[in-house]
């Protein structure tokens, strides 16, 4: 999606300069939320203030709202169909292969190492088998960090 | 009108808590979508709106929430009200970091925090990889063939969209 975003918003419409953009992902990856909400609420405000966020956000969740909308009224009938069913069967393991493959390059190119290793199998381990939730995990883990960065501050200082 | 509530509320926790976007985003959705005590979706259909999501264009968590909406409720009254409640706190968010990206993106505490939440969404995404794989996604071999063949052709930055109309392909062959 980024690719999209980058050619509407920096090289037809000019709203971004480059270095904006780069700085947009950065931030558009500090809030939570989807990334493209994030985008369109930036780029709206930059330009248009409190109402260009607002039709920017609009604009770009109406279209998958309605294509689910649509979906979600017409084509649940379908479910019971066979054919529908045995394409869905073939797709089910295939989503969980494309969750899981992308792990690897992931975490190279955030270079966690070692340790971000662990917590990140420790944050998985709590949520999948010990059914913690996920929200108290998020919370946890950005206390950590925080916690964290304190106390290796702390020497610097004195 | 309880029921719209709960729609609102758990999809504005969605959206409050969804550090990292997309696939990070997904055990939180089940949590509040497959789990107790909501128990609006199950296995199965969770795991087919994530598929949909692939082909269609759109935030996943925007399509749960327009989809969960919709088929809970019975009505576009309630499909509007997650889409809404999902998108909300990151509208919220986003607009506080547009105003003061400045002094934002410099902000010590906030580096601090990412340093754990960066690998911690590796950590969320992994959770969702594992607990799809259920036996209601895994019926039979076949299934573990697919998830081998998926896995390494992704592995070789082949398309998304094109595995999961390969997968849906062979399970029509197949099945």
């Amino acid at each position: 999606m980024i690719p999209l975003i980058q050619r509407e918003v920096v090289e037809k419409h000019h709203w971004l300069e480059n270095k904006e953009f780069v700085e947009l992902l950065a931030l558009a990856q500090t809030s939570p939320g989807p990334m493209a909400v994030n985008a369109a609420v930036f780029v709206g405000y930059k330009r248009r203030s409190l109402i260009g966020s607002l039709v920017a956000s609009l604009g770009i969740t109406l279209p998958s709202f309605l294509i689910i909308l649509i979906i979600a009224m017409y084509l649940i009938g379908f479910r019971e169909n066979h054919y529908v069913e045995s394409f869905f069967k073939g797709i089910r393991p295939a989503v969980v292969a494309l969750i899981a493959a992308p792990l690897y390059s992931l975490g190279r190119s955030m270079k966690i190492g070692w340790g971000g290793i662990l917590l990140a199998a420790s944050v998985a381990a709590t949520i999948a088998f010990a059914g913690i939730s996920p929200a108290t995990m998020v919370v946890v883990v950005a206390l950590l960090g925080l916690l964290h960065g304190i106390i290796r501050k702390k020497p610097e200082a004195d | 009108m309880q029921l719209y509530l709960d729609l609102f509320v758990s999809f504005f926790k969605i959206g409050l808590f969804g550090f990292g976007g997309g696939y990070a985003m997904l055990p939180l959705i089940k949590h509040e979508v497959v789990n107790a005590p909501h128990q609006w979706l199950s296995m199965i259909d969770f795991t087919d709106i994530v598929a949909i999501s692939q082909i269609t264009p759109g935030p996943v968590a925007v399509n749960m929430a327009t989809y969960v909406g919709y088929s809970v409720s019975g009505s576009v009254f309630g499909s509007l009200l997650a889409t809404i409640g999902v998108c909300l706190p990151p509208l919220l968010i986003m607009l506080i970091i547009s105003k003061f990206y400045l002094k934002f993106r410099k902000n010590k505490y906030v580096e601090m925090a990412f340093s754990a939440l960066r690998p911690g969404i590796i950590g969320l995404i992994a959770a969702a990889a594992i607990s799809l794989m259920s036996p209601h996604n895994f019926i039979d071999r076949t299934s573990i063939v697919i998830f081998a063949v998926i896995f390494i052709a992704s592995l070789l930055k082949i398309h998304p969209i094109k595995l999961i109309i390969l997968s849906g392909v062979a399970g029509l062959i197949l099945y």
